[in-house]
């Protein structure tokens, strides 16, 4: 039978299952099929922490949403198109982000009284009408995957576990999804499996043989490969371009890369995958904890490599006192921070951006470092770049602010010509560079570079710099230990100039402001940038004027920001805390800016987002309209 | 005491060092600055006698690296014309990992002290011995907080009196040689600050062995807990309280032998009257025993309390791979046909399902 074809321009789909129903690897394969078929896509994978959560109950409810689209899109979506339930409590867990007239697929196998119970149904929301303002789709995926799969003589479990691969199916079907990708994908993981594999490859085959006979779907949409900037792409999440940017800037600082970390949710599969890569001379160091990550860091870098060190935010409090040390040694060292849920343990597999004041003064002392942040998951590669320029070329520890969003979505990332990289220099101190009043040449380790403020890095093997370095106050120039009043006052100010002058080697920030009219100004940083810039779009979109800037630098401030600021009537700052940047903004342009905060562990929505600009727009307007009223 | 090791010709341990042209001097390894502790104080005559050791290691001064922590000792990389680094509290060993994995060239000391290595860096400490790091460890123990002056630290005997404990600690004291022994360290040592002849052999012997070398240097601090080891310093005791462990030697001591070490029915070992057992009975010290329990059982003859009696030399050096070269060697063999690495990055960030847009 024939079927109709739609066009839709975007959908967003979301995967929900039990955390062993396999949800995270369906979405992924869904997002990977996607790419492959050109479609500018975002992904937002939502799981618990406990890596076995109670079975069939809402704390154990996994979810992967997939948002794709002929244009380009910039966040995974505020509320899916379809939801796929794989279980009651992935029905109720999912519900609420569900708008009337959207698509609910359920597989009903798993509605038994007992899970029912355990979602805390009274009632099967699928025998009353509870669900009437959607479009249901009630099967038995499971039965059928049973069904379907029963010529390789599985056990019921095994064969059932397959059910996630004939939902894929099922959805590829309906989206015109290219499936070899996904076959190969099978064909290669469950190698040493032989019926497993063939059992997986048969689910998702019949899923799609499902969606095209059944009568039950009688659309199939099409979402035609969206219009980027030319060039080759790939899918990317973020924790992987930032593994990708921290080889790229041992290659381009030609440096060897050491990494010292103790794994820490979401930032372990950095290491993960920095492992693999040894053949680029990097060294992987899985610490006895935090502390020593950081550390054998710091001494890797003493040693002249490029030292590095990657956690998440409680991590980062353990490391505090050695960053400082960095602080006062001034050695090159670049601080990764997937921020997570807090505080203590918090949420570690949710996403937060309240670790920026800690970046900015958890230290003890005045021990400022220069900060930086990625806007998504691809733009992680020219963070940890730039992150790496400055920590080398200032001789500092730079704090790299991603997070969990960033570090799991994944979004096309055009991939950079490797040509077109920024070159890191060293330049290490090879030569004495004072001398002495009689005459003789001496090293000074705390000389500095008059344009960045920075100290010459001389290693350990360069003859005739033997120096010594350490936490204790260093006098001006020599570097020996000095408690003289005058010179710790100039030794604190120098440490900061040093960072402020990073300044001067930022490119001027970015406005966009199509209109030139716009009297609110949005200003965000971090994993933010998509819901932001969605939100903006929809404001255009509704006939307002807004400008939006977004900042990759947080300490410090680009030099043209309070000039920025100053141009807008009102400065809107949305941020998943309650108000870090604003405070730091205040502080420093004395500039009331309004908060727009969230810190539900969820990334901000973008229809709620513009809501609130919009309001702040028409409270300009109502405001301006107050002003001219009495100037009159 | 009259331990008397050979000076080992060559240091196995500082192999991937580069070595010195010509004969270097003690004068050459001081630095020109002033040195500050205390007047009498132990760690002036380590430094003299690591000064005048450095030389005879033959290795060029720039590849040598002292990295400390916090304590009266830990100021010790100031004092020698190095490459040094006084870091933070405890955070000695993990520094000098990162470095020591990073750098194949450099030969790595650590200076620390027992509140240093033992309490706020235990974890390090632990660790470092147990991947087995190409370093040389220094652990001056003067059983009190000197620099912070004068708590009990983790090596004061129980019910020490002290600022912080005025009706006596109730702490039970660590023995640093048990615990490196039980960290499984590759070589362990213990000596003492004023007998320059036995500390200098026992660095030798540090030095020549690849891996982490945990040496505890009974250290005196004559301002806080003045007399700690007196009694294997008084020429009037000493013959009864040090315990001399000499590779493939009968442990015997006291004035003319007249003391033994024996196995005891407990699975330890005892000291005995020599005139009370056969010959046979007592026990030859075998620091190369690759079986940990003899210099295990040998290193619980410490006093917990306060210091009559202890075992002095070289408990363990057994060879083991070591962490660094190990993970030098996997990088440098995946680095092996790496061929250009602006190439290579190009197909690493590239990836296999890529789509091109025109
Ligand atoms: S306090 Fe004790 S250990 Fe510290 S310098 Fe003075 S004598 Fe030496």
């Amino acid at each position: 039978m024939a079927k109709e074809v739609k066009q839709l321009d975007r959908v967003i789909i979301r995967f929900a299952g039990d955390s062993g129903d396999g949800m995270q690897l369906t979405g992924d394969r869904f997002t990977q099929q996607s790419a492959a078929f050109g479609n500018d896509l975002s992904t937002f994978p939502n799981f618990p922490a406990e890596i076995r959560a109670p079975q069939g109950t809402l704390p154990g409810v996994s979810s992967f949403q997939v948002h794709f689209a002929d244009h380009d899109i910039l966040t995974a979506g505020d509320s899916p198109d379809v939801l796929v339930a794989m279980n009651p409590a992935a029905l109720k867990a999912n519900l609420a982000d569900m708008k009337k007239g959207s698509t609910i697929i359920v597989d009903r196998h798993d509605f038994t009284t007992r899970n029912l119970q355990k979602a805390g149904y009274d009632a099967d929301p699928l025998e009353d009408d509870s669900l009437s303002d959607y479009t249901l789709n009630v099967l038995d995926l499971t039965g059928m995957t049973v069904e379907a799969v029963k010529e390789f003589g599985l056990s019921r479990k095994d064969a059932a576990r397959a059910k996630n691969m004939f939902a894929l199916g099922l959805l590829s079907w309906m989206y015109g999804r290219p499936t070899e990708t996904t076959i190969a994908f099978l064909e290669k993981r469950f190698a040493k499996v032989p019926d497993i594999r063939d059992a997986n490859v048969k689910a998702f085959k019949s899923g799609w043989n499902f969606g095209e006979t059944t009568e039950v779907f009688a659309v199939q949409y099409e979402i035609k490969p969206a219009r980027m900037t030319p060039g080759t792409y790939r899918n990317i999440s973020g924790n992987l371009a930032l593994a990708y940017g921290l080889v790229a800037s041992g290659v381009q600082s030609d440096l060897p890369v050491f990494l010292g970390t103790y794994p820490i949710t979401p930032a372990s599969d950095i290491l993960h995958e920095l492992s693999k890569h040894k053949g680029f001379g990097v060294t992987t160091f899985q610490a006895e904890d935090e502390i020593a990550g950081v550390a054998s860091a710091i001494g890797a870098s003493f040693g002249g490599a490029l030292g590095v060190t990657t956690t998440s935010g409680p991590g980062v409090a353990l490391k505090s006192e050695a960053i400082g040390l960095a602080v006062m040694t001034e050695l090159p060292l670049v601080v990764i921070d997937v921020q997570r849920g807090g505080p203590s343990t918090g949420l570690p597999t949710k996403t937060e951006q309240a670790d920026l004041l800690q970046a900015m003064y958890g230290r003890n002392g005045e021990a400022p470092l220069p900060i930086v942040a990625p806007q998504s998951p691809g733009d992680c590669f020219d963070a940890a770049i730039e992150a790496t320029r400055i920590a080398v070329t200032y001789r500092t520890p730079v704090m790299l602010l991603s997070d969990g969003y960033l570090a799991n979505g994944s979004e096309p990332w055009r991939i950079p010509d490797v040509e077109d990289l920024p070159k890191i220099e060293a330049n290490f101190a090879t030569e004495p560079n004072h001398t002495n009043p009689d005459g003789t040449e001496a090293f000074w380790p705390y000389a500095r570079d008059e344009e960045t403020l920075a100290r010459p890095w001389a290693v350990p093997g360069t003859a005739g710099l033997e120096h010594r370095i350490g936490g204790l106050e260093k006098g001006d120039g020599h570097g020996n230990i000095s408690y003289d009043p005058r010179n710790h006052e100039l030794m604190v100010r120098t440490r900061q100039a040093k960072v402020d002058r990073v300044a001067d080697s930022l490119p001027p920030l970015v406005v966009d402001d199509p209109s030139g009219q716009a009297k609110v100004l949005v200003l965000g940083w971090g994993s933010t940038y998509g819901p932001i810039g969605a939100a903006c779009r929809r404001v255009r979109k509704a006939g307002n004027d807004v400008a939006q800037v977004h900042l990759r630098h947080l300490n410090p401030f680009p030099n043209d920001l309070g000039e920025i600021i100053k141009g807008y009537e009102k400065v809107l700052v949305p941020e998943m805390n309650l108000g870090q940047l604003s405070l730091l903004l205040r502080a420093k342009y004395l500039v009331d800016v309004v908060g727009y905060n969230q810190v539900n562990g969820m990334p901000l929505k973008a229809a709620e987002l513009a809501d609130a600009i919009n309001n702040l727009i028409s409270s300009t307007d109502v405001s301006s309209a107050n002003n001219t009223e009495l100037a009159r | 005491m009259s331990v008397d090791l050979p000076m080992p010709t060559n240091f196995a341990g500082t192999k991937g060092v580069p070595a010195a042209e010509g004969k270097q001097t003690a004068k050459e390894f001081s630095s020109d600055q002033e040195v500050r502790w205390c007047p009498g104080c132990g760690d002036y005559a380590v430094l003299k006698a690591v000064q005048s050791f450095l030389p005879d290691l033959g290795l060029r001064r720039e590849n040598i690296v002292f990295v400390s922590g916090i304590g009266c000792s830990s100021r010790f990389p100031y004092y020698l014309d190095t490459y040094g680094m006084h870091s933070i509290h405890g955070r000695a060993p993990a520094i000098a990992t990162g470095l020591a994995t990073a750098r194949e060239d450099l030969s790595v000391w650590v200076v620390t002290g027992d509140g240093d290595a033992l309490s706020i860096g235990g974890n390090h400490l632990i660790h470092a011995m147990r991947r087995n790091i190409n370093l040389k460890i220094l652990l001056f123990n003067n059983r009190i907080y000197g620099l912070t002056k004068g708590q009990y630290s983790p090596t004061s005997e129980a019910g020490k009196i002290t600022k912080s404990t005025p009706m006596g600690s109730v702490d039970h004291p660590f023995n640093p040689v048990s615990l490196a022994l039980g960290a499984e360290a590759s070589f362990v040592a213990r000596t003492i600050d004023s007998d320059r002849k036995h500390l200098t052999s026992v660095l030798a012997a540090a030095a020549a062995h690849r891996g982490t070398a945990l040496v505890e240097i009974y250290q005196n601090c004559p301002i806080f807990n003045d007399g700690a080891f007196e009694s294997l310093k008084d020429s009037d005791t000493k013959a009864d309280a040090i315990i001399p462990l000499q590779q493939g030697e009968k442990i015997t001591f006291g004035v003319d032998g007249s003391k033994c070490v024996i196995h005891s029915k407990t699975g330890g070992v005892e000291v005995a009257n020599t005139s009370a057992v056969s010959e046979d009975q007592i026990v030859v010290f075998d620091a190369h025993n690759p079986d940990p329990t003899l210099a295990f059982a040998v290193s619980r003859l410490t006093d917990a309390g306060v210091l009559h009696q202890s075992p002095i030399g070289i408990f363990r050096d057994v060879p083991r791979p070591t962490y660094d070269d190990q993970a030098r060697a996997q990088v440098a063999d995946a680095a092996k046909d790496l061929g250009d690495p602006a190439t290579k990055l190009a197909a690493l960030v590239t990836g296999a399902d890529t789509w091109t847009i025109v």
